[in-house]
């Protein structure tokens, strides 16, 4: 195990190099960000200085020298934008993502699962028809469509929900009343302000997880119900809820919980339309921005964190299956 | 369909009355939310030359020139300026007047304000401009500043209004982290900043210690929506009362909802083409080629005919009235009209498909050739539709043009190397005929600090001797001659291609009211309850 974890977390590191070089190499690429950055009426004389600034008149290997010894050191550079540490930047933002991404996976698992479970084992009546083609309506629309519908129906027509933003926050020492709502992470989930405002977020990332978890469900289903060790089952007399719940659904499991976990490392990287249509303060929009602005110390810390992150998503994918499947081991050898 | 309109009316009707409503409370508990369009990066006035940050600055903080919103100059923390001297301003300071902390404004806050513009850590885009021409700054006496320059140098009180000024005891160890927590933020603005979440909102309460008139609301929350449609859909439920960039293709259904209020300026951004007058007229311009795709061995550009002839190929009207949808005036120079270096004698470029290809073949091009017109598509309202437009009206009269829109990120390197032959860009003007003249259209000078955004490379001994003198010319209406004078001499030999300039766009909803202005910046203490 312990061998198992060590080699990952090497492999992890190779990783997360590579990616800042192509970052780095990439951006260079792309184009020079005190041209985006100055405003344009500041003279030779000002962009020589701005340029010297940022740390951007040296060669670009000694630059990312510079940014490999302080990253080092933990310091992952000083946005070009804001002005504050990347990774202050990022941390800032992150409980915004989190708790959006995980109120869409919380969603597409409890709306999911019973769907899926309830079209796999009844596949031919009219309800589980009408749930498998909503499911592929909720695969085929663009998400940014369905968005601002959304926005539309429920804030524009209807006005029961919050068109945009994230509302009141609070942190959860504040919430059971250990201080003020206002210190530490903030987090929406915790007022009922903040919960209004996920729900057309939360929703809009969530339909089509909802959609995958279906159809996977449904397909687990079918193609278990005919196993053998069912019919035994069914044959020892168990009740029919003791056979779906135990039997079929354990074993339906491993394929959802890997689409569900590598789903969840892409909404937390990369939930940047939901986020801009819903003007949610969260990495996405930060990245997005940031690219926009070639704000390079940003992006080049966000996507490190961003591999750690899908690293230690599949390192716990992983693990699960080896609790959900006792046959699957971890120290395969091959 | 029918019945979905009638539903529609109806739930209309129901908001209406519901908006009506809230727009009541609301104004009585006097608060008002505005969106914004274009992020706010820092709080800190000297960090960031960016317009998002400016607006924010203009609202907690104060200039000793402020502007009306035609960006006339009118008495900020300076009651009156004159040069006492040709080379000293001399401005008298406001009495009386308090930052948010409570620290009373001195000319020692105005001094130390000075001191801190070169030295901000990091700036991506500095204020440091604004200080250089000043050799010393004399401290006459508490109420009483004097700024010695080298040259005489007319633009001083212009300069005034770029730069905020801020508390020197607050201010003095500062970081721009400090600024961004608020806790070195006082200014002496109608408003101060009470909470800020980077990239997300700041909110304001109002300062009751304001010298100038009091601001209209107790509290101002200002959220930053990136999204247009967003932006939109915000207003129309009702969760904000003023937006501002509304999106063109808006502007036609807001004008007829009852709900909202539009408050239209024309502005001062020029949109235009830059031409390359790097290559002279023997050598090929890099996207420039016959009609085969062959290198035509010359640079038509470099002919003034040929210049003249694109320009008039284009049917301004026609991109203002379609692709901009209304929300621009054609343009035939970088001001408009009533703007000090707005040349007033220069007529219209007129749309003349016919004499442009008369133009062309006087040039030695009957058969035209071919171009490829580049720009961007994510900076400009309705770039990328624009040279397309503009690609397919040239094409018309032989010259077979290729557009290409790429990202701004890309673009503007290349553009600023002098890689295209012709590209699409923008220009937001100070209002003197000076600032564009100085940036686009003077030779390149590092020395003077000239020709920094002229990607065209355009360059002309009369326009530079004519900016040259009017740059120390103190007295204003021989300035003005002198700025026409270059403005309609670039404007004549067609150094850029102006197409139109842009009108700034806020909507509200009907309980309140904006004062739309020849700047694109969104300032909370223009916006107030509408009058009943």
């Amino acid at each position: 195990m312990t061998v198992y974890l060590v080699r990952r977390l090497i492999q992890a590191l190779f990783v997360v190099l590579a990616m800042s070089i192509i970052v780095f190499v990439g951006i260079y690429g792309i184009g020079d960000p005190v041209e985006i950055l100055i405003s344009p009426d500041a003279d030779q004389i000002e962009r020589e200085r701005a340029v010297a600034a940022l740390g951007l008149d040296k060669p670009l290997w000694e630059q990312y020298l510079v940014f490999l010894t302080n990253a080092l050191q933990g310091n992952l550079g000083r946005s070009f934008v804001f002005n504050e540490p990347a990774l202050t930047l990022i941390l800032q933002r992150m409980p915004a993502t989190l708790e959006l991404a995980f109120g869409a996976m919380f969603l597409s698992i409890v709306i999911g699962l019973p769907l899926g479970l309830f079209a796999g084992l009844r596949p031919h009546s009219p309800v589980s028809q009408g749930i498998m083609a909503g499911s592929i309506l909720g695969f085929s629309l663009p998400t940014f469509w369905v968005g601002l519908m959304l926005i539309m129906v429920f804030a524009v027509q209807l006005g029961w929900l919050p068109s945009t933003g994230r509302g009141e926050t609070c942190s959860v020492l504040g919430f059971v009343g250990l201080q003020s709502c206002n210190e530490g992470l903030q987090w929406s989930f915790l007022t009922w302000d903040g919960l209004r405002h996920m729900a057309m977020p939360a929703l809009n990332l969530a339909l089509f997880k909802i959609s995958l978890v279906i159809r996977l469900t449904r397909a687990g289903v079918r193609e278990t119900m005919l196993m053998d060790y069912v019919k035994f089952a069914r044959a020892k007399g168990l009740s029919p809820a003791r056979v779906t719940f135990v039997h079929v659904f354990k074993n339906i499991l491993i394929p959802v919980v890997t689409v569900v976990g590598l789903e969840l490392g892409s909404t937390i990287a990369f939930s940047v339309v939901t986020e801009s249509v819903f003007a949610w303060p969260g990495m996405g929009k930060l990245i997005i921005d940031s690219i926009n602005v070639l704000d390079r110390p940003v992006i080049v810390a966000y996507l490190m964190i961003i591999v750690l992150l899908f690293i230690t998503i599949n390192l716990i994918v992983d693990l699960t299956y080896s609790m959900l499947d006792p046959r699957v081991r971890l120290e395969m050898s091959h | 369909m029918k019945r979905i309109q009638k539903r529609r009316t109806q739930a209309a009707t129901v908001l209406v009355a519901a908006g009506v409503a809230l727009a009541a409370g609301q104004a009585a508990a006097q608060t008002a939310t505005i969106a914004v369009g274009a992020p706010v990066t820092s709080i800190d006035p000297h960090y960031h030359q960016l317009s998002p940050n400016n607006a924010v600055a203009d609202i907690i903080f104060d200039r000793l020139v402020n502007t009306d919103p035609q960006l006339r100059n009118i008495p900020g923390l300076a009651t009156e300026w004159r040069a006492v001297a040709p080379t000293v301003w001399e401005f008298k300071l406001r009495p009386n007047v308090r930052f948010h902390n409570g620290n009373a404004f001195t000319a020692d806050d105005v001094a130390f304000t000075l001191q801190r513009l070169p030295n901000v850590p990091n700036s991506p885009s500095s204020f440091a401009a604004y200080a250089r021409t000043m050799t010393r700054v004399e401290v006459v006496d508490p109420l009483t500043i004097r700024f010695h320059t080298a040259q005489p140098y007319p633009l001083m009180p212009l300069d005034m209004t770029n730069v905020r000024i801020v508390d020197k005891e607050t201010t003095e160890n500062a970081t721009t982290e400090d600024f961004n927590s608020l806790r070195a933020a006082a200014g002496t603005g109608p408003y101060r900043a009470v909470a800020h979440r980077n990239g997300d909102r700041i909110e304001f309460e109002r300062w009751d210690g304001y010298w100038g008139e009091r601001a209209p609301f107790q509290r101002v929350n200002y959220r930053m929506i990136t999204n247009d449609a967003a932006r939109t859909a915000a207003l129309l439920a009702g969760d904000v009362d003023l937006i501002d960039q509304v999106p063109t293709s808006d502007v036609a259904r807001l004008r007829q909802d009852q709900r909202v209020r539009l408050a239209e300026q024309v502005g001062l951004r020029l949109i235009f083409l830059g031409i390359d007058h790097l290559r002279p007229a023997t050598e090929n311009s890099p996207f420039v080629t016959d009609n085969d795709g062959r290198p035509l061995g010359r640079n038509p550009l470099a002919d003034v005919r040929v210049r003249r002839a694109l320009s008039m190929a284009i049917d301004r009207r026609a991109i203002v009235d379609r692709v901009m949808e209304g929300a621009a005036v054609p343009a035939n120079q970088f001001l408009p009209q009533g703007v000090f270096g707005h040349v007033d004698d220069l007529p219209a470029i007129a749309f003349d498909p016919d004499g442009a290809r008369r133009l062309l073949a006087e040039a030695g091009y009957p058969q035209g050739f071919r171009i490829q017109l580049n720009g961007p598509n994510d900076r400009y309202i309705n770039d990328g539709r624009i040279i397309q437009a503009i690609g397919q009206m040239w094409t018309r009269i032989g010259v077979r043009t290729a557009v290409e829109a790429q990202p701004w990120t890309t673009f503007v390197g290349r553009a600023g190397r002098g890689e295209y032959s012709a590209f699409l860009i923008g220009w937001g003007s100070n209002p003197d005929g000076s600032h564009p003249l100085r940036n686009i259209l003077a030779t390149v000078n590092r020395d003077r600090g000239w020709g920094s955004s002229n990607r065209g490379r355009y360059s002309s001994p009369q326009v530079d001797a004519m900016l040259l003198e009017s740059l120390s010319e103190l007295d204003e209406a021989r300035r003005g001659t002198l700025i026409v004078g270059a403005m309609r001499t670039a404007m004549q030999d067609v150094a850029v291609v102006p197409l139109h300039i842009q009108t700034n766009i806020w909507a509200t909803r009907r309980a309140f009211e904006y004062t739309a202005s020849v700047e694109e910046l969104t300032l909370a203490q223009r916006l107030r309850p509408a009058p009943r």
